[in-house]
């Protein structure tokens, strides 16, 4: 398959089409749609190839691809996949389809840049998850953020410049020291490689001071507490797709840097300090609960609860190290964490569909609005309540596979931990159920409500697809763990190692 | 003295001066509606320019140094590079100046002629191998320059920046030709390489770094290092666009090729005692380009400011020994064509009788054109160094090239202003996409400057694929110094 540049392909597709898509002009919006549907299916199949043909023993890079780019610097072109990139690349061809078919009517103004800039959001979402080389994996990090602050500031809603540029400088920020980061690595190493990153020694002190620049970058991204505060503004102003996006891929690639750059490289800084992160994702995953629950906006209670949930993400990550020492199932930490990451991308992609479902009848978020939509929605409500419910974590449903393994694996480590991370399966339950029920059940609201059509073909068939996936993760989650278990114990021997 | 076979290697010089003399005369019988002929001519000047440029470069078969003139003129690796850059900026200015001066109908020829005799002179400061040629050459510049800056008469404005830039410019000439002038009492000569090996051969002297620092005051002045960067803003703003246009850019590269003979190739024994001063003039122009830019409301003046922000860019290159010289090299080229690109497109912007200069023109620009504000989306963003656009790879090997010498306050220092610096560009990119219009004025621009900007703009995208071979250039070039 190598002959066959599959990686390549995958970023480089979409990034021709977007602009083709540009200078189609902005007169032919049903030929601009067209295109970038097209565009993200023949993404997706092609992205196929590299879940079947992955050869799941092997922890090292496949569908390898490398071109010396700036030789003076050492930055090479180097493109491949293991078994943690894998998955989430497959996930974000995927998800872009569902999210280009539910902007189809919505976005009236501007069609064909909203298209383009959509596929470039993909090409470089795919590349930063495809990466090797350090250089490359931050120019796909940082041109990302230039499609969404154009999403979120365009199309987006009334507050929406505030929220664009928070989410801008937020990121921006961040990420910026983790370029310094990376040069001083390479001004130690000589290389921009990752692997030659992860074989570098390093004293204790250039451990943590590196480790906290990547920290900043990848916990804003996540994000985690306390520098989540530009998620929900954003995730409130920007538009349905681009909630969807956000919530379902952007917010891995933060748990993804810790998985490929923190974990790896920094072993030893990661293992001390592996306390502290977890002591802010328990804080994230209670106290976000809590401010979730009292949100009187649908869009703003789904990303509290984005937050939370990303609290299990790295809480799994760091517990690991707890587990390492005293010799519990690393593995199902590791795992529950890249899990919980997949069916956070279903769940949290379903629910601001459905929101965005409810909005573009209504045009409004507010949860007092409503009241009895299962009575003039009833699909719409069978859906939504499906959904709240996994997000709550139902057995059977994929949101309980990640946080069970996670809790399970910090149980080994901590009573308090699990404790902890045990009470918000009730708090997500309670802001996610009441949520349900204040919108869907009960009294029909108003006029307004009792017009109200229920979900047409399109939605109905997105929302269907994505039924069957956390369906399908939450009650056989074999295959997709089976797909990581090489990278992951690779992962663990990488943590095990004592740099200093 | 010298015979004819020296004048083949300034062959390019000459045929600028030649063309600038040409149009001086031309322009005196010629009248203003035919003027398009004499942006023709500069343009075919500047391209058999260059080509006289590649065919010497070529033929010069291990690209070996050529010293002419009894040591003061010298055709090398780096100038020849450099002197490429400053063509194709010159080809920009001239043709984007051509639509500004037909809108404000101050079309003249003389325009093109100043603009012709200030290229010769950065070409004279490229390729200066004394300190008298490379003051000649300066001042060449510097007085073309004026005129320009003044050229627009009827502009109080103008005329205002004018003098304030010639009162200012005159006192940094003084300061240098005082330095140089101790340089040249403490060690005995003006070339450069003579003056590097004897401060090589003697102790540091009082009177030596006395010089340097009036020879860096003078530097600082010229390039419009903080803290001698207070005409800046006020030239930028004050000149006519088009004249903003050319000061903006052919000169930065002049500049750097000026230092770095001064600096990298005369003054290099003192590098203990200079790269102190060069740190503290790189930290202010960042910190006081990047705070500054973040209020003004004229685009001009933020360009002015932004620039003094990359010019500190461009010194920080300085303190990394070679590889930094190199860096520096890189980042100033790469900053001519997205400076040039940035003023073209307020000039296409602009149309009779209404200049873009607030950055509230720019309002709803995506809507009235959606091609051109994606071409300031990628011109602004270039600037700003987002990847993966070139002005991110030019600031990250001069940060490489800081680190690799340790100085890492410095790089972490100017990251940090990098980022504040870039909510003023992120400011500029919301005005176009996302604040309504408030005019639906047509740009009016012609098909040749509407292209030749595009191409412009989408440099920033497409020189990634020759950064290895531009940056090649760029180590070669100063290797061979």
């Amino acid at each position: 398959m190598n002959d066959w540049s599959l990686l390549s392909l995958l970023i480089w597709l979409p990034i021709v089409a977007a602009f083709a898509i540009l200078a189609l002009g902005s007169q032919k919006a049903g030929l601009a749609r067209l295109l970038a549907i097209v565009t993200s299916i023949v993404t997706f199949v092609i992205s196929l190839p590299l879940w079947m043909h992955f050869d799941k023993t092997t922890a090292s890079m496949q569908f390898e691809e490398k071109i010396a780019w700036i030789p003076s610097l050492n930055i090479n072109y180097h493109l491949g996949v293991d078994g943690i990139a894998m998955p989430l690349v497959v996930l974000t061809t995927f998800i872009s389809v569902l999210t280009i078919l539910s902007a189809w009517k919505v976005i009236k103004k501007n069609v064909h840049q909203f298209m383009a800039a959509f596929l470039m959001l993909e090409a470089m979402m795919i590349g930063v998850f495809c990466a090797q080389d350090a250089i490359l994996f931050y120019v796909f990090f940082e041109a990302m953020l230039i499609p969404m602050f154009l999403i979120i500031g365009i199309w987006g809603g009334p507050n929406r410049v505030y929220a664009t540029i928070k989410f801008f400088i937020y990121t921006f920020f961040g990420s910026v020291f983790m370029l310094i980061a990376l040069i001083y690595l390479y001004f130690k190493g000589g290389s921009f490689a990752i692997a030659d990153m992860v074989a570098m020694p390093l004293t204790m002190k250039e451990q943590v001071w590196i480790f906290f620049a990547f920290f900043l970058a990848f916990a804003v991204k996540i994000p985690m507490f306390p520098v989540h505060t530009w998620l929900p503004d954003a995730h409130v102003e920007a538009p349905t797709a681009g909630s969807v996006v956000l919530a379902a891929i952007m917010l891995k690639i933060g748990g993804y840097g810790f998985l490929r750059f923190s974990l790896p490289i920094l072993p030893d800084a990661s293992r001390e300090l592996a306390t502290f992160v977890i002591v802010l994702s328990l804080i994230a995953i209670a106290y976000i609960g809590l401010v979730a629950m009292v949100q009187k906006d649908m869009k703003k209670l789904i990303a509290y609860s984005s937050i939370s949930h990303m609290g299990f993400v790295t809480l799994g990550i760091f517990v690991a190290f707890a587990l390492v020492m005293n010799s519990g199932d690393t593995n199902m930490a590791l795992e529950g964490a890249m899990m919980q990451m997949i069916s956070h991308g279903f769940i949290s992609a379903a629910l601001f569909l459905c929101v965005g479902v409810l909005y573009d009848r209504m045009h409004t978020r507010m949860i007092r609005d409503y009241g009895g939509v299962i009575n003039t929605m009833p699909f719409f409500g069978a859906f939504f309540v499906f959904f709240a419910m996994s997000n709550a974590g139902l057995p059977g449903t994929s949101g309980f596979v990640g946080e069970f393994m996670v809790i399970l694996s910090s149980f080994q480590a901590s009573f308090w931990y699990a404790f902890l991370a045990a009470m918000t399966l009730i708090l997500g339950a309670a802001y996610s159920l009441w949520m349900v029920k204040r919108v869907v059940f009960g009294e029909v609201k108003s006029e307004a409500v009792s017009q109200l059509n229920d979900v047409n073909k399109r939605e109905g068939f997105i929302l269907a697809i994505l039924v069957i996936m956390v369906l399908f993760v939450g009650i056989y989650p074999e295959p997709l763990i089976d797909v990581m278990r090489a990278s992951v114990e690779n992962l663990i021997e990488q943590i095990k190692i004592i740099k200093v | 003295m010298f015979g004819w076979s020296e004048l083949t290697p300034v062959l390019p010089e000459l045929i600028i001066l030649g063309t600038a003399c040409l149009v001086l005369i031309l322009s005196l019988f010629l009248s203003n509606e035919k003027g398009g002929l004499l942006v023709m001519l500069s343009i075919v000047g500047i391209a058999f320019a260059a080509i006289a440029t590649a065919k010497s470069h070529m033929g010069a078969h291990d690209y070996s140094k050529l010293v002419l003139f009894n040591g003061n003129f010298v055709r090398d690796y780096m100038g020849d590079i450099l002197k490429i850059a400053v063509y194709l900026t010159m080809i920009f200015v001239i043709v984007y100046s051509k639509q500004y001066l037909r809108n404000k109908k101050i079309f003249k020829g003389e325009f093109y002629a100043l603009a012709l005799f200030g290229m010769l002179g950065i070409m004279i400061m490229i390729s200066g191998n004394n300190y008298i040629t490379l003051y000649l050459g300066l001042e060449l510049l510097a007085l073309s320059s004026y005129a320009l800056v003044a050229y627009d008469r009827e502009n109080m404005t103008s005329n205002e920046s004018a003098i304030k830039y010639f009162v200012l410019g005159a006192i940094a000439s003084g300061m240098l030709l005082y330095g140089m002038s101790m340089v040249y009492g403490a060690t005995g000569s003006l070339q450069l390489d003579a003056i590097s090996t004897q401060i090589a051969n003697t102790q540091s002297s009082m009177l030596l770094v006395l010089g340097l620092v009036f020879i860096m005051v003078g530097v600082a002045f010229k390039l419009g290092a903080a803290p001698f960067h207070m005409w800046v803003p006020d030239v930028y703003q004050g000149a006519p666009t088009a004249t903003t246009l050319f000061i903006a850019s052919a000169p930065k590269i002049a500049a750097f090729a000026f230092a770095v003979r001064i600096l990298g190739q005369s003054l290099d024994g003192l590098f203990v005692n200079w790269q102190h001063i060069v740190a503290v003039l790189a930290m202010l122009s960042i910190i006081i380009g990047n705070l500054f830019a973040l209020q003004q409301d004229n685009i001009k003046r933020l360009f002015a400011y932004s620039t003094i922000s990359h010019i500190g860019f461009m010194l920080l290159g300085f303190l990394g020994g070679n590889e930094g010289y190199s860096a520096s090299m890189f980042y100033i080229i790469t900053y001519a064509i997205m400076s040039v690109a940035g003023f073209g497109m307020i000039i296409v912007l602009s149309c009779k009788g209404f200049e873009a200069e607030k950055i509230s023109d720019f309002k709803g620009l995506n809507q009235r054109n959606g091609w051109f504000a994606f071409m300031m989306l990628l011109i602004i963003a270039s600037m700003a160094g987002f990847p993966p656009l070139i002005g991110f790879f030019s600031k990250l090997y001069v940060i490489k090239a800081v680190v690799d010498q340790g100085f890492y306050v410095l790089a972490g220092i100017a990251v940090v202003f990098a980022v504040i610096g870039s909510f003023y560009y992120l400011r500029v990119i919301k005005t176009m996409y996302f604040d309504e219009s408030e005019s639906d004025q047509e740009i009016t621009a012609g098909y040749d400057v509407k292209s030749i900007l595009s191409f412009n703009a989408l440099l920033q995208l497409a020189l990634l694929l020759f950064v290895p071979s531009i940056l090649s250039f760029c180590i070669k070039a100063v290797e061979l110094l």
